[in-house]
């Protein structure tokens, strides 16, 4: 991809963010970033019958940030916890018809925080 | 809504129909003796002498045209301490310089000068104190910018002349971002060097120049035919320099009145705009350029602030922020400032032009407001 900024896919994403803010009593929650760097991701989600049945965000950061974040949650809404394991960052970046190649490291951290909050409801649920 | 004026100008549109024959009629080599070339030399000498009037350069010093502000700030630093190289191997910058000031700075440290770097206050105030500590008689360069195009702190050069000059050698002054937008006088601020860009004085890109003060030597970076008395060898871009000259003889006409407008302008959206929750200005809230007002916003992030002003509300702002840097790094000014990096991130510059009035106001000030609203509310902070 040529480096000229940030694909429609990704101003789409930033201007009309998909599943943002917080669930009460999520089954997981995940966080990743912090302020200093300039990211700060958080995501919540509901799990039915294995599967993702709600999920939320909230993001502190550039647009990518933002666009990663919310084309996440659309793509893993209803998916099996397992198969959203397996979904990478660079899925999320083909998913939004590409990053600019500065970007594909430090603000696409939207997979991390996904799988975290995955790990974060596995985990509560081994303790029950 | 173009609120970017320090990232670019347009070219006005009477140096345009100014400089435009340079490009196609007027195409001769300066360096020619025929009558093509004779009327590309008036056209640079012309230029060189509206140059000289803006910043008030007697008729013995000398303007050296370059290609940029960068080749401007490269000639002069390292041109004016190679050549003096004999008299001292120190420089000295402070860390809110732009980088065509600090990297020819590190390029010579890695030549055998020592480099000091001197901090500044937290309104962008070079510390004077710390410049008296590290200046000696063997300091050939010292460089502090007129005022800083990140924050629009204007810096007291006159001062700092008098203490350069009691210890130390030579003064440069990157003048890029003030020029045209406050009075320079190079002889009663005592400045020995002093760089100017076309393009932020409403001229083309493709010029800049240096003014170097008689007596003061310099050797040439560019080597070739020997072009602008030895020191910027290469065939002049005469339409780029004739428009720079214009470009500075209607801003040295125009600024008084122009600058009393868009400070008005400024104090306006200053004011406003701290109403806002958690923004706060960055920068000096008096000793400021005038067309200058630049912020910050906790629990956002500045790349954002910039998309959403330009995409929700047609409005064209800048940010300090890292992450629409290239090298992904804070703004070395906000931190030079004191800026903690999380704070760092959340900047917006607004740099005012010849398109902006009053009436404007209001509607950046909303477009602001809601961007800061929309942004807190994703955020988890």
């Amino acid at each position: 991809m040529a480096d000229i900024g940030y694909s429609d896919k990704v101003l789409d994403h930033f201007m009309k963010p998909r599943n943002v803010g917080t669930i009460e009593n999520p089954d997981g929650y995940g966080k990743v970033g912090n302020p200093v760097c300039g990211d700060l991701m958080e995501m919540y989600i509901k799990v039915k019958d294995n599967r993702i049945t709600e999920i939320k965000f909230k993001t502190f950061g550039c647009g990518s940030a933002i666009a990663t974040s919310s084309m996440i949650t659309e793509m893993v809404k209803g998916m099996n916890i397992d198969e959203a394991l397996k979904v990478t960052r660079n899925d999320v970046a083909t998913e939004l018809d590409g990053l600019p190649p500065q970007k594909m490291h430090c603000s696409n951290l939207a997979a991390d925080a996904l799988h975290n909050a995955i790990m974060d409801y596995k985990k509560k649920r081994e303790l029950k | 809504m173009y609120l970017d004026y320090a990232s670019s100008t347009p070219v006005d549109s009477r140096v345009l129909g100014f400089a435009n024959p340079f490009l196609s009629s007027h195409f001769g080599n300066p360096s020619t003796l025929h009558s093509y070339g004779l009327k590309a030399k008036e056209a640079v000498e012309n230029a060189r002498q509206k140059v000289a009037d803006l910043i008030n350069a007697s008729a013995d010093d000398k303007i050296i045209f370059t290609s940029s502000a960068t080749e401007a700030n490269n000639l002069a630093i390292i041109g004016c301490s190679l050549r003096n190289i004999a008299k001292g191997k120190n420089v000295i910058a402070s860390n809110i310089e732009h980088i065509s000031v600090l990297n020819p700075m590190k390029s010579l440290s890695k030549q055998g000068f020592k480099f000091n770097i001197i901090p500044v206050d937290s309104m962008g105030i070079v510390k004077i104190d710390a410049l008296k500590q590290v200046l000696g008689k063997d300091t050939v360069v010292t460089s502090i910018m007129y005022a800083n195009n990140e924050i629009g702190t204007i810096e007291p050069i006159k001062e700092i002349s008098e203490i350069v000059h009691n210890k130390g050698l030579y003064l440069h002054v990157d003048a890029t971002a003030a020029a045209g937008k406050i009075p320079i006088d190079v002889q009663e601020d005592g400045i020995d060097l002093l760089t100017l860009s076309s393009n932020d004085l409403y001229g083309p890109r493709g010029a800049g120049a240096v003014f170097v003060k008689k007596g003061v030597g310099i050797q040439s970076v560019m080597l070739g035919g020997g072009q602008e008395k030895g020191l910027r060898s290469g065939t002049e871009n005469i339409f780029a320099i004739a428009g720079m000259g214009e470009a500075a003889r209607i801003a040295n006409e125009e600024m008084e009145e122009e600058s009393k407008r868009l400070s008005k302008i400024r104090d306006r959206l200053i004011k406003e705009i701290l109403k806002i929750d958690e923004a706060y200005l960055t920068g000096h809230p008096v000793q400021r350029l005038p067309h200058h007002a630049s912020f910050r916003f906790s629990r956002i992030e500045g790349e954002s602030i910039l998309l959403n002003m330009d995409m929700a509300h047609q409005i064209q702002i800048s940010t300090g922020s890292a992450c629409s840097s290239k090298t992904l790094e804070a703004s070395h000014v906000l931190l030079a400032i004191g800026l903690k990096h999380e704070e760092a991130h959340g900047s917006m510059v607004i740099t005012l032009g010849h398109s902006n009035d009053l009436k404007q106001v209001p509607t950046v000030v909303d477009a602001v407001r809601q961007t800061v609203d929309r942004l807190r509310k994703l955020s988890p902070l």
